[in-house]
């Protein structure tokens, strides 16, 4: 391997480990500080719950980051989608009609947005801004400014259940399975295409760390009183899964960073822009409205200002994950591990009786300092 | 006694000598007009002479009252009363005229802006050089010929001594370009020294006491316009050998590959603005047609309007191989087989902090990798052929294709589009910027690819080139064709003629 790759696989990888080290620091200074009680069973899948939401948003996030686009009014969406679900529910409509309400109205409004943005050139900013406003505004109306307690018990298994422990193991397998099958066809596509031998034992050895990965999360969510993976967290992965093919294997996630790095190459390449932007935009629509009833799912009721301030958290994980505002670079692995770093900042700090305005000074000052430390590092290098 | 000298001036860019050795002179209240083909360094010499390159980045001395100076930014060359007119307007078009004049050197006491003194120093200045134009009025309102002229008002304001134009006339109409002329007169009499650059040799020749004619960086020669003759300028503009680096083969040209009919094009800020006006032409497989003229001609709007990237309002008709087809995006123009090497490389062309091989399959993505899963493989066995091909030398594919050098980064575009496989190539200024080696490894690409029948239009400022490479020139003035010659019967005099609307 010559030096460049190894550059930049090592620049590219550098950051991701360095993330984890932080992450690592931060669980190690909990777990003493709570004395013990940060990293047990109990709270990782507690902790792992928590961030579902936020890393739901923050994988659609990622994708209109990337594209050089921003959506402020996720947090407002999301408490509107909720209200919907719920409203539905009350008024006697079945389970899977209010999920697809829920789900549906919240592509035709990332339809809006995008639009707005990539057809009528408002910029995002604007536009998203005036949705932050409009959809909170939308669910007081919709709600009359009170809480709708859910009690369809399936609907709150969305945000409160448990996949036994066996199916947890089941999903283990198949999960491992696919990471096997996966590095299997990696090694012949090598030989098949002529560019050398099929290295199956080194692909083999790639695939000790997710496999490793994979049994410890099932055996620790096992581990809390059997319960297993939580549903929310299920769901997240899932997105996380579908993110990552999205922008790392699709010709549509090509354009998404082509368009965020230079929008006129990409225009001049034969890309439509604007249909991609406008589909990212929806994408993101739909991802908020299953965060929205996992969110809804999890409170066990609609309330007015659900999902508040959620598009700052969602946008705060992303950059903590290295993408730029501007366009073309981040990582669904680096917004997740982002929206990690910021639901451990909150779980720790609450274990610890942090008072909450001093939470948000830390949180902040931490989000600034991350992305201070990024940008000092990419000059040196 | 003159008013400014410059001597001996080298001015160096890695890989490229833009200056070498330049001297240049003017006395007070003379119009000396500076002239050369693109690039041949006119705007890099007043660069220098305005600071925007700063003392000690160049070698050789500016004088000004025979004493030396040494610039460190344009604030310094403008206290010493320089004042240089881009071609590109520097007025903020939200503030008012008057602002805009007095822009950073607003009249006021403790930071509180004097109003009522700087409007009527503005309407003074405007006066003064007979515009009635409101000084209250924001810039945007105007047309871009007072604009212009308000620009003008700005330097004069700043007592400027020696005045710079650069293309000052090339948005104006015709009675703007005469308000404009009037104005200089009255300048030139007040002593104020002009450098007038223009690509127009009837407005050169118009005032020009003298007139220097660069080329390649150098000085070609300094000589009263009374003694020079529109041939003679031509002449020293081109004057060099168009050698043996263009060796062309000769090839039979297969049936006609693209045609294009009545193509008209209009500003995007102007509307009413012709950039292009009914242009046709076609071209062969197996032929390059050379599209030759000067800055500002039309040559990239007309690539930009067939290829249906371009922002503004266009027309025209487009057949393929013989069949009528609509474009109404680079997509569509793509699906036709036609690809587009575009101008500035880095603006238009890459994305430069992708790798080598993203960027060489973005325009084929979906034949190169599948419709929507991408397969990397036969990405990378794709961008091989071009990688190798064109020599393209880095590390490997995954290189960043920012940290290339510029000749390599032109190759990754020609090589993008090459993937795309198109039957006609469109190369706007192909070899901008790059070095040697290069240049020379790009034009064996361009005959190799006509040779195995591909229709180029290529599109270059560089006269030698487009007179080395192509079969058939077609020459555009001012959006419009002003000559079209055969290879055998181009000459760089006739092409500089036609290119200078002077034939």
């Amino acid at each position: 391997m010559d030096e460049t790759i190894k550059s930049r696989i090592n620049t590219a990888s550098l950051r991701a480990y360095v993330m984890i080290a932080v992450l690592g620091l931060i669980w190690a200074y909990f777990h003493w500080a709570t004395e013990s009680i940060f990293l047990t069973p109990r709270n990782l899948s507690n902790l792992m719950t928590q961030m579902s939401v936020t890393g739901i948003l923050a994988v659609g996030m990622l994708m209109v980051i990337v594209s050089g686009n921003i959506d402020l009014s996720v947090g407002s969406v999301l408490g509107f989608a909720g209200g919907m679900a719920a409203w539905a529910l009350a008024a006697g409509y079945s389970l899977p009609t209010a999920i697809l309400l829920a789900i549906a109205v919240c592509v035709v409004i990332g339809l809006v947005h995008g639009v707005l943005t990539s057809y009528l050139n408002i910029p995002a900013f604007i536009v998203t801004l005036g949705g932050l406003l409009a959809w909170r505004g939308a669910v007081k109306w919709l709600l009359s400014g009170n809480t709708i307690p859910i009690s369809d018990e399936s609907f709150k298994a969305i945000g409160q259940s448990y996949v036994g422990s066996s199916v947890g193991w089941v999903l283990a397998a198949l999960a491992i399975a696919f990471v096997l099958v996966m590095a299997i066809q990696r090694a012949r596509s090598i030989k098949a295409y002529g560019l050398g031998e099929a290295n199956y034992g080194g692909e083999l050895l790639r695939s000790i760390l997710p496999v490793g990965a994979i049994i410890a999360f099932i055996w620790v969510m096992n581990s809390y009183e059997g319960k297993g993976v939580p549903i929310p967290v299920l769901i997240f992965v899932a997105v996380a899964l579908f993110g990552a093919f999205m922008t790392t294997s699709t010709t549509f996630g090509r354009y998404l960073y082509a368009i965020g790095g230079n929008a006129d190459a990409a225009r001049l390449s034969g890309i439509d822009n604007r249909r991609n932007v406008l589909k990212v935009y929806m994408i993101l629509g739909a991802l908020t409205g299953l965060a929205a009833l996992i969110f809804a799912g999890r409170v066990g009721s609609a309330t007015p200002d659900a999902g508040t301030l959620k598009e700052l958290d969602a946008i705060a994980a992303c950059v903590i994950g290295g993408a730029s505002l501007v366009g073309g670079r981040g990582t669904i692995f680096g917004a997740c591990l982002g929206a990690l770093i910021m639901a451990s900042l909150d779980n720790g700090m609450s274990l610890l009786n942090v008072r909450d305005f001093m939470q948000d000074i830390i949180k902040g000052s931490i989000l600034v300092a991350a992305v201070g430390l990024d940008m000092f590092g990419r000059k040196q290098s | 006694m003159a008013l400014l000298e410059m001597r001996g001036i080298v001015k160096e860019f890695p890989g490229v000598k833009a200056l070498d050795g330049v001297s240049f002179a003017l006395g007070a209240g003379e119009f000396h007009s500076l002239v050369g083909e693109n690039g041949a360094g006119k705007s890099t010499l007043m660069k220098v002479l305005s600071g925007v390159y700063p003392h000690g980045s160049y070698e050789g001395d500016i004088l000004i009252d025979d004493t030396v100076r040494s610039f460190r930014n344009i604030r310094d060359s403008e206290a010493a009363g320089v004042s240089i007119i881009f071609q590109e307007l520097s007025l903020v078009k939200e503030l008012t005229v008057g602002e805009n004049i007095f822009l950073g050197k607003e009249p006021s006491r403790f930071g509180i802006i004097n109003w009522t003194e700087l409007y009527h120093k503005a309407s003074n200045l405007l006066r003064d050089l007979n515009l009635e134009i409101d000084p209250r009025i924001p810039v945007g309102n105007l047309g871009i010929g007072q604009q212009q002229l308000v620009e003008i008002a700005k330097a004069l304001s700043k007592d400027a001594r020696i005045l710079v134009l650069d293309e000052p006339t090339a948005a104006l109409t015709e009675s703007e370009v005469e308000t404009l002329f009037n104005i200089l007169e009255k300048l030139r009499s007040r002593g104020v020294g002009m450098i007038y650059i223009s690509h127009k040799l009837d407005e050169v020749f118009r005032m020009s006491d003298r007139i220097t004619v660069l080329r390649d960086g150098r000085t070609v020669g300094t000589h009263a316009a009374a003694e020079l003759t529109k041939d003679k300028v031509i002449a020293a503009m081109v004057g060099r050998e168009v050698g043996d680096i263009f060796p062309k083969p000769e090839h039979e040209f297969g049936e006609t590959a693209i045609e294009v009919k009545s193509l008209n094009v209009f500003s995007t800020d102007r509307p009413d603005k012709a950039l292009v006006s009914d242009v046709s032409f076609a071209v062969r497989k197996g032929e390059v047609l050379g599209i030759a003229g000067l800055m500002g001609a039309g040559r990239s709007e007309l690539l930009m309007a067939i290829f249906g990237a371009w922002k503004g309002k266009f027309g025209r008709e487009i057949s393929v191989a013989g069949r009528p087809v609509t474009i109404s995006s680079p997509a569509d123009a793509i699906a036709n087989g036609i690809g587009f090497v575009t101008e500035d490389r880095k603006r238009f062309g890459l994305i430069l902090e992708q790798t080598i091989l993203d960027n060489m399959t973005l325009a084929g993505l979906k034949s190169i990798s599948g419709r929507f899963v991408c397969n990397r493989t036969r990405e990378s066995i794709a961008a091989d052929g071009p990688m190798k091909s064109l020599r393209i030398k880095a590390n490997s594919p995954l290189s960043i294709a920012g940290t290339l050098s510029g000749g390599n980064q032109q190759k990754v575009v020609l090589g993008k589009w090459l993937l795309t496989r198109p039957k006609v190539l469109f190369l706007d200024e192909p070899t901008r910027g790059i070095d040697v080696g290069a240049k020379q490894e790009i034009y064996a690409e361009i005959n190799r690819l006509a040779k195995e029948g591909m229709a180029i239009v290529l599109v270059s400022s560089e006269l030698p080139e487009v007179l080395g490479l192509s079969d058939r020139i077609m020459v555009l003035h001012d959006g419009r064709v002003t000559g079209e010659f055969a290879r055998s019967e181009a000459t760089p005099e006739k092409v500089m003629a036609a290119a200078t609307g002077s034939n």
